[in-house]
């Protein structure tokens, strides 16, 4: 039994390094254009970036494939099971817990808070220690977080009620307009950046798994538009609660 | 500064930010559902590698994709040629550079592929599934490339967000119906876990770099435009579509 786990976990595997080198080979042959044509030098500590280029390929690929292997058939599982019989407290409970733990896990998330933090100490808005830094990435993580997670809550309910979902929308992009206003402006680039990142490898999977199963056992209900509804609202949600977290803290 | 890439404190980080998931989908089905764990040899081992493979990828991160953003950004705004107060106009290279990221990193995307050629056979082939991909492409390009624009200008982030959104809010009305909820989903399978902290370290390098500039209150957005345009340029290709089809019959 554990042969054959590894040998799937190979084949596998060779499949997602393709993946993560698809990803990357644009951006390689762009900047590869730009610097022998244009800029005429070469980068600085190439051996280097070679070498962190090959980690974040196997990494990515590894990453997708331990995933599809330990995490994503249990939590499918889970989902379309609470989606399927269990009590609505138990369903929104299980809602936002798979929504912000899922964000928390996110690679994309971990790697731009990191550098907004970078940004705000050394615009001398927060002290210029390590430990500082890695503290206010980790909250505006967790600020994210629990973005998503309120988001799926509202996604789900949204999904039983049958509420028209061009009416959060309109309303969640208002919420944001309004926030703008009043949020200090040294967070409100980072707050519109984390919407487009929050919901990618890990969530989009087992939040979709979750509207898919919703709307299976809800009749007259299409699995593919109440699916997206759960991402829509996911990528909102975060503008807003890091500019609340802005005017907080700052 | 520390050592850049520690193997062993990166999977202990790693640990920490993977496990609550897995804590989570443990409890709801042992204490909620009250059942056993399917295969638990299997779950450990795909838990390891996910371990595994995020600490790669986080130790890359520092090692190439930041460095390289930040590099790129620096040499690009050195072609200016001077010091002091530049015009807009001395920064083509880095709106050229953004497009072309944003265009080559968009047009080949695996899960772009596969929503257009869902799209091509829903709309009855109004919609054609390499037309769908070059409009979500374009849109991606002329975002980041606006992005980089808007930071070495200085111009607030929320006037260009705002004009957006009222735009899209207008073309929802306007565009054929069957386009918009795939429109809606193209602004957010643009942007894969490789091309976001290339991009972000771009955006905050450019910021850093172009006289006047802050970091912190510029540097961000490019992926919010990369995000939005997407959909603007995938409602737009829709209206045109059927504006040639009415016309034709």
């Amino acid at each position: 039994m554990p042969m054959s786990m590894l040998r799937q976990a190979v084949a596998a595997l060779g499949t997602a390094l393709l993946g993560s080198c698809r990803d990357l080979a644009p951006i390689v042959v762009v900047i590869a254009v730009f610097q022998g044509m244009i800029l005429r030098q070469p980068l600085p500590e190439f051996f280097s970036i070679a070498m962190g280029l090959g980690l974040v390929v196997l990494g990515l690929a590894l990453f997708v494939v331990g995933l599809d292997i330990g995490l994503f058939p249990l939590g499918e599982a889970l989902a379309e099971e609470f989606a399927r019989k269990g009590s609505l407290t138990w369903l929104l409970v299980f809602s936002f817990l798979l929504g912000s733990g899922t964000t928390v896990a996110e690679p994309a998330l971990i790697a731009i808070t990191r550098e907004g933090a970078l940004a705000v100490s050394e615009a001398g808005l927060i002290p210029r220690t390590q430990a500082s830094i890695a503290g206010y990435a980790l909250s505006v993580r967790l600020t994210v977080a629990v973005s998503v997670g309120v988001a799926i809550v509202i996604g789900v309910l949204r999904i039983l009620r049958g509420w028209p979902l061009p009416y959060f929308i309109l309303g969640g992009y208002g919420l944001v307009m309004l926030m703008t206003l009043f949020a200090p402006k040294e967070i409100i680039g980072l707050a519109y950046d984390l919407g487009g990142v929050t919901t990618s490898t890990v969530t989009v999977p087992l939040v979709t798994a979750l509207g898919v199963g919703l709307a299976r056992t809800i009749r007259g209900r299409d699995p593919l538009t109440d699916g997206f509804g759960l991402i829509a609202l996911a990528s909102l949600t975060p503008m807003i609660f890091v500019m609340v977290y802005g005017l907080v803290m700052h | 500064m520390e050592m850049l890439f520690n193997p062993v404190r990166l999977l202990l980080a790693t640990a920490k930010d993977v496990v609550p998931v897995l804590a989570l989908l443990v409890f709801f089905q042992i204490v909620v559902l009250r059942q056993p764990i399917p295969r638990p040899r299997r779950i450990v081992f795909g838990f390891f590698i996910v371990l595994v493979g995020m600490a790669c990828f986080l130790g890359g991160l520092d090692l190439a994709l930041f460095p390289v953003g930040r590099s790129m950004a620096r040499m690009l705004t050195e072609n200016t040629g001077g010091g002091g107060t530049v015009s807009w106009t001395a920064y083509g290279w880095v709106y050229l550079f953004a497009f072309l990221v944003g265009f080559s990193t968009t047009i080949a995307e695996p899960s772009l592929i596969a929503v257009a050629n869902k799209a091509q056979e829903a709309s009855k082939r109004t919609v054609s599934a390499i037309g769908l991909r070059v409009a979500v492409a374009l849109g991606v390009a002329v975002g980041i490339s606006l992005g980089t624009f808007r930071i070495v200008t200085g111009t607030p982030l929320y006037l260009y967000i705002l004009v957006g959104y009222s735009v899209v809010a207008i073309q929802t009305v306007v565009a054929p119906k069957v386009i918009v909820p795939l429109a809606y989903d193209s602004g957010g399978v643009t942007t894969s876990t490789v091309t976001v902290p290339l991009v972000t370290a771009l955006g905050l390098g450019i910021a850093s770099n172009v006289p006047d500039r802050s970091p912190v209150l510029d540097g961000f957005g490019l992926i919010a435009f990369a995000s939005l345009f997407p959909i603007i340029s995938v409602l737009s290709y829709a209206q045109v579509a059927q504006w040639i089809i009415r016309r034709k019959g």
